[in-house]
């Protein structure tokens, strides 16, 4: 199909993030009873791949798999124990502490809880506003407009500004996180997993406002849900996790149509379908996730088919 | 058909600063023996007191049923006593809560949990409980029963303990199953399976199961048929496949086409509805959903719409034939006219 070639990043645009085998380890407490034999979680083991400028790359996996660590360490929220992350081609980890700060201004997260994510002693000017205070951006009359053009942009009524969290839905929470995150006007954005505490009428108008927003700022987005109807919706490209690791990464409709990886099959034939009619042959993962703790002996194999 | 369970015009209320709040307002639906029927809305739309009306469960978190009758196999619950309930919860209805950490107590291992439920409802001796537990456990697909029952809670998996959950929650054999989002905690691969038990456990035992959840997605693929509640009312009650086919409710459209479809245009906006449900303080006067209502009229504002049979479906809105008049002119424009299906709702 030729929208397919079109939407094809590797034809369009280069990189605006690279990242070259990330690792984040955790230490376990008490692991192992002998010294020297340290056990650790293996949250992030060894993650490669690009995000195109202008593109949202979804990210998929079960929970504990690692997607919301990954999103961390990318923007360096955390500090991986190993690997490279490339933003317009500088390695990042390589920054000293101020200019990360100044970086952090292009690098933004939204977080999944709309309902903890926000301070609830600030208002919702407050709240938006500080992101201009952090980065010394705007100052008074100037700020109050452009915090109001924010609160507009993720349609809500400016004249919210004095409201407070409390005083808002959960989606219209979730469109003050959005402000927030973008107020500055990022150039990449983590989204971990921001609908998932939304009811479904909800969900679509974050999804819509997410998508506008990527068309109207050009943003670039790691988009983390566990709600793959969504993910497909939104995302040009899908990274499939399993235990740390990226196990398939490819075009939407390739990853939808075709998946490559045994995980991805399963993973996809999980998903309850939205109309009867197209109910389908599940196959029903046996188990759970292993720990990433003995992730050796979790070897991936052909899914139990139930 | 064999009813086992029949409600008719519940109203559950909670004492609230400003007074009354009628959070269950009029709920009348049915349940057939062998039957599952999901409970669909928007968060705080009602589903969950009414299950906990059901169970009698509201008394103790400051609410009253303030009307109606809650017949479980004839019997009227609203009318027991609390000792008389006491025996029929967890026996004969039993009921899977969402939040499946704190349900469970910490400080006991799972399998004394699990023997304790079947000693109170059942006259054996602890060694056959525990053989039962292990049966149990087993059936909910949790391999190593006998290492499992020696574990505690916090040993287990979010998806482990939901089963275990449901587990104590079959210890009595119970003839109704209410699960309020049981799998809403859990993510796509685990909700499968518990999915999968539900189901099987339908098959095998003819258990009849009220499912409550806002996952439209799972509703599909469990529901005989669906009851979609807004704001304290229920809106619609069809059979799943006609739910899907064609929605009779502006609301329960709202909600269908608000979920991205795993067939659909990807990238497209869309569809949802404006707005946000009512605070129970300030619900609108007429038809509560109105506000949000793309079909609103005056008589809409003034006055609620009675829940009214149409065919063998329910729904309450004073303008339904606009709906379908509106959707079977989006199926010509589509082309191909409209499908056989379509003349078929039309004609009602
Ligand atoms: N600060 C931490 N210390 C120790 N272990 C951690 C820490 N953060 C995450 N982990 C572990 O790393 C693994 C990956 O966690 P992560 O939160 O990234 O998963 P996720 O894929 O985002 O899951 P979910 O879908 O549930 O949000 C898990 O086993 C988790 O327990
Ligand atoms: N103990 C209580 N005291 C006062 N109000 C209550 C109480 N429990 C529930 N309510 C109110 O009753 C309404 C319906 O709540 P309910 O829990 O049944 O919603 P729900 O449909 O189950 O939503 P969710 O999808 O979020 O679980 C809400 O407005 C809620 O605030
Ligand atoms: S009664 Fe009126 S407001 Fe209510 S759903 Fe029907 S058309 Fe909409
Ligand atoms: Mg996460
Ligand atoms: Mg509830």
């Amino acid at each position: 199909m030729n929208q397919e070639l079109k939407n094809s990043p590797t034809e369009q645009s280069e990189p605006l993030l690279k990242i070259e085998n990330l690792k984040k380890y955790f230490p376990i407490k008490g692991g192992g009873y002998f010294k020297g034999n340290k056990k650790v979680v293996k949250a992030v083991d060894g993650v490669s791949f690009e995000i195109y400028r202008g593109e949202t790359l979804g990210l998929v996996g079960e929970s504990g798999c690692g997607k919301s660590t990954l999103g961390r360490n990318i923007l360096r929220l955390q500090e991986p124990t190993e690997g490279r992350v490339f933003f317009k081609e500088n390695d990042i980890l390589a920054y000293r502490s101020h200019e990360m700060r100044k970086l952090r201004r292009q690098m933004q997260i939204i977080y999944q809880d709309p309902f903890s994510s926000l301070n609830p002693r600030f208002t919702v000017g407050e709240i938006i506003g500080e992101m201009f205070d952090i980065h010394g951006v705007a100052k008074g009359a100037e700020k109050e407009k452009k915090v109001k053009e924010m609160i507009e942009l993720v349609g809500l009524d400016p004249s919210r500004y004095h409201s407070y969290p409390h005083e808002f839905s959960g989606g219209q929470r979730q469109r003050v996180g959005i402000a927030r995150a973008l107020a500055l006007n990022p150039e990449f954005v983590v989204a971990d997993e921001p609908v998932s505490a939304l009811d479904v009428s909800v969900q679509s108008q974050v999804i819509n406002l997410l998508m506008k927003l990527k068309e109207e700022l050009g943003l670039t987005m790691l988009f983390i849900a566990h709600g793959l109807n969504v993910v497909r919706h939104i995302s040009d490209r899908v990274g499939v996790m399993y235990l740390g690791r990226i196990v398939e990464l490819s075009e939407t409709d390739n990853i939808f149509d075709y998946p490559a990886h045994p995980y991805t099959a399963a993973l996809l034939s999980t998903v309850p379908e939205a109309d009867p009619r197209l109910k389908k042959e599940r196959i029903v993962l046996k188990g759970e996730v292993p720990s990433p703790a003995n992730s050796q002996a979790a070897a991936i194999s052909e899914p139990d088919v139930l | 058909m064999d009813k086992i369970l029949e409600i008719d015009n519940l109203v559950t209320a909670y004492q609230g600063k400003e007074g009354f709040v009628h959070a269950v307002d009029g709920v009348s639906f049915d349940l057939n023996r062998g039957e599952t029927v999901c409970i669909v809305g928007e968060s705080g739309s009602g589903k969950s007191v009414t299950s906990m009306s059901i169970m009698r469960l509201v008394e103790f978190e400051n609410g009253t049923i303030k009307e109606g009758t809650i017949k479980f196999n004839g019997e009227d619950l609203a009318q027991k006593s609390n000792e008389e309930m006491r025996k029929i919860r967890g026996s004969k209805i039993s009921m899977i809560f969402q939040e499946p950490l704190t349900a469970l107590n910490p400080v006991f291992t799972i399998g004394k949990q699990i023997t304790e439920a079947i000693l109170f409802h059942h006259k054996v001796g602890k060694k056959e409980a525990y053989r039962r537990a292990e049966e149990l456990v087993r059936m909910v697909g949790i391999s190593d029963p006998q290492a499992r029952l020696k574990q505690y809670p916090h040993e287990l998996s979010g998806g482990m303990r939901q089963r275990v959950m449901i587990a104590i929650a079959l210890a009595s054999e119970p003839e109704l199953l209410i699960a309020d989002e049981p799998t809403t905690a859990l993510d796509v691969t685990i909700e499968a399976q518990i999915l999968e038990l539900l189901r099987s456990l339908r098959r095998d035992r003819n258990m009849s199961i009220m499912l409550i959840t806002h996952d439209i997605g799972v509703a599909a693929e469990m529901a005989d048929r669906i009851i979609i509640m807004y704001a304290g009312k229920i809106m619609e009650i069809s059979k799943t496949q006609d739910l899907f086919d064609q929605p009779l409710h502006p609301y329960s459209k709202g909600l269908l086409d608000s979920v991205p479809r795993m067939d659909g245009q990807r990238g497209v906006p869309l569809n949802s509805i404006k707005g946000s449900i009512p605070r129970l303080n300030e619900v609108p006067k007429g038809c509560r959903f109105s506000p949000r209502c793309p079909y609103a009229t005056e008589k809409c504002h003034a006055e609620m719409p009675p829940l009214e049979a149409r065919g063998d479906r329910q729904v309450a809105c004073w303008h339904v034939d606009r709906l379908l008049q509106d959707e079977s002119l989006k199926n010509e424009i589509k082309g191909g006219g409209m499908d056989e299906s379509g003349v078929k709702e039309l004609s009602y």
